[in-house]
């Protein structure tokens, strides 16, 4: 039901393609996003994330209400906001999809293969449940700052880590991070980039994700944002909560830190 | 006094050896936190020496000597054309320039790639959807086509490091990416008088 509420919707932006066109226009984008008003299509998705978290699912038949993101079983509001984060009981820092992934194996039995056979959307799909549950858990973070864990070292060492992942030049066209986000004011054919570098730049994109993306109809995680950052940096596919994709999160959200939260998003 | 003369190299010595263990372990991460995709494998996440060199965080800086030598040998293996053969045709160039396509796992393989000019430059000064991460090549015509100008061009092109160690151009020649075929229409883009990059200045 949701599913197809979503999937009218992106039909209807399909629809707007040629407006679409005019709105990839530097500038334009932001009245094209104030036509939308309040009404992200993301609420659809959002609640499909919510009643997910709730119903009973895996060989288990266990809902996710006794899953530990940081702030105690079951404590929702606020724990996005304070990811990735050290977790003892895995002995890992962790992004929110990991941390999803080890609670979905651990309470509901499913498996990893499960778990990773398709965790993000391809072009057409009308949404995965990882999507689901990653855009209701940021959106009971709205408002609230940022601040991923830093007091534990394996905090700290992802936050270094991060860091030297986002200067790691390699691939046929010897692109790093920094290549594209190293800098502000610059822009790849149209779209601009964020300085990622900078607490301004990384604010205002780890604050926007996950994010309805408008020219393909569906929510995207920051997960999924590193993923295609790789495949355009000419890299193989990034896996899913692995910790490389944590400590590029965890850099950015360090780097974003105190900043408020205000995901889901809209993007072109 | 000469305390710290000793102190300072060893201290310099002892950042750099952690420094590079933290790189080398970035690299294992990456390995281990990637899957090979369609046509694109793991081997990819292997830096060779400029790559290796050219990823640190801003806040290192690397050694003269070591940039010096990768310069050098980055010039020493640019091929170069014959005095008359650096200029291919200025329209098959165009597409070159403008196709953005080319080695990612979404790419498919049996097509040429592209060389992406635009996503960073500037050139047709009526193409509004050009990328600034590098200055603007609209008018590059107007420095001529002496020898010297077509070999800058040609080694700019084939490897920007033999210039500028740790440019973030790719090497389009030395990796691979553009055939030397595409090479030459994309000079010719950017030097033929009849091209669009240069439609603004007087003929
Ligand atoms: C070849 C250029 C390129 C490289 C390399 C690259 N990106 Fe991106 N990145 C982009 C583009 C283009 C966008 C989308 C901008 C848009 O849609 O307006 C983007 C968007 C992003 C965003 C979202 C920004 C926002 O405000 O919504 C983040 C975060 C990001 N990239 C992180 C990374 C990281 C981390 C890496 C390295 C793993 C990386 N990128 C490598 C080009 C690049
Ligand atoms: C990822 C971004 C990127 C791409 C793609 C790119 N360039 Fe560049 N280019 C740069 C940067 C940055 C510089 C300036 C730094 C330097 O000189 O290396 C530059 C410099 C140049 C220069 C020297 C400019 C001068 O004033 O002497 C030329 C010529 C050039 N590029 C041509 C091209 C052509 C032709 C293509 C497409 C085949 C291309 N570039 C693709 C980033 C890029």
């Amino acid at each position: 039901m949701i599913s197809w509420c979503a999937g009218i919707l992106s039909s209807l932006l399909l629809l707007l393609a040629p407006l679409w066109a005019w709105a990839q226009q530097d500038g334009i984008f932001d009245e094209y996003r104030a036509m939308f008003g309040d009404d992200n299509p993301a609420v659809f998705v959002i609640d499909e994330g919510e009643e997910l978290w709730f119903s009973k699912a895996g060989p288990n038949s266990t809902s996710l209400e006794g899953c530990d993101l940081g702030l105690g079983a079951g404590v929702v509001e606020g724990a996005y906001a304070q990811l990735p984060r050290y977790f003892a009981d895995t002995d890992r820092v962790q992004d929110v999809e990991s941390r999803l992934e080890h609670c979905m194996i651990e309470l509901q039995g499913k498996t990893r293969e499960e778990i990773h056979a398709k965790p993000y959307s391809l072009r057409g799909d009308l949404g995965t449940e990882m999507e689901a549950l990653v855009a209701w858990l940021a959106e009971q973070s709205r408002g609230l700052a940022i601040a991923p864990g830093q007091a534990h070292p394996s905090e700290r060492s992802s936050y270094e880590l991060g860091e030297q992942l986002f200067y790691f030049r390699a691939g046929p066209h010897d692109f790093s991070c920094a290549t594209c986000h190293g800098q502000s004011g610059k822009r790849i054919r149209l779209q601009s980039l964020p300085d990622l570098t900078a607490h301004e730049g990384a604010a205002e994109a780890y604050s926007s994700w996950p994010a309805y993306r408008i020219s393909q109809g569906i929510v995207r995680t920051m997960g999924w944002r590193m993923r295609d950052c790789f495949r355009q940096q000419r890299m193989p596919e990034l896996i899913m909560g692995s910790e490389a994709a944590v400590a590029l999160q965890t850099y950015l959200a360090v780097n974003a830190a105190g900043a408020t939260m205000a995901a889901p998003g809209l993007k072109r | 006094m000469t305390r710290m003369k000793t102190i300072k190299p060893l201290v310099l010595l002892c950042c750099f050896l952690i420094n590079s263990a933290l790189a080398d372990e970035a690299a294992m991460l990456l390995k281990s936190s990637m899957a090979d995709k369609n046509f694109v494998t793991l081997e990819r996440v292997e830096r060779d020496a400029l790559q290796s060199f050219c990823s640190k965080p801003r806040s290192e800086e690397g050694d003269i000597e070591t940039a010096n030598a990768l310069r050098e040998s980055a010039r020493a293996a640019v091929p170069m054309p014959t005095e008359d053969d650096f200029l291919g045709d200025w329209q098959r160039g165009e597409a070159v320039a403008n196709n953005g396509r080319g080695l990612q796992y979404s790419d498919n393989p049996e097509q040429p790639n592209g060389g992406n000019c635009y996503a960073c430059h500037q050139l047709d000064p009526d193409e509004v959807a050009y990328g600034t991460l590098g200055p603007s090549l609209t008018g590059y015509g107007a420095r001529g086509q002496s020898l010297s100008m077509l070999e800058y061009t040609w080694i700019k092109l084939w490897n920007t490091h033999a210039y500028n160690v740790c440019s973030h151009m790719p090497r389009f020649g030395a990796a691979g990416i553009l055939s030397e075929q595409q090479l030459k229409d994309v000079m010719a883009y950017l030097l033929d008088p009849r091209s669009p990059v240069n439609s603004g200045l007087s003929p």
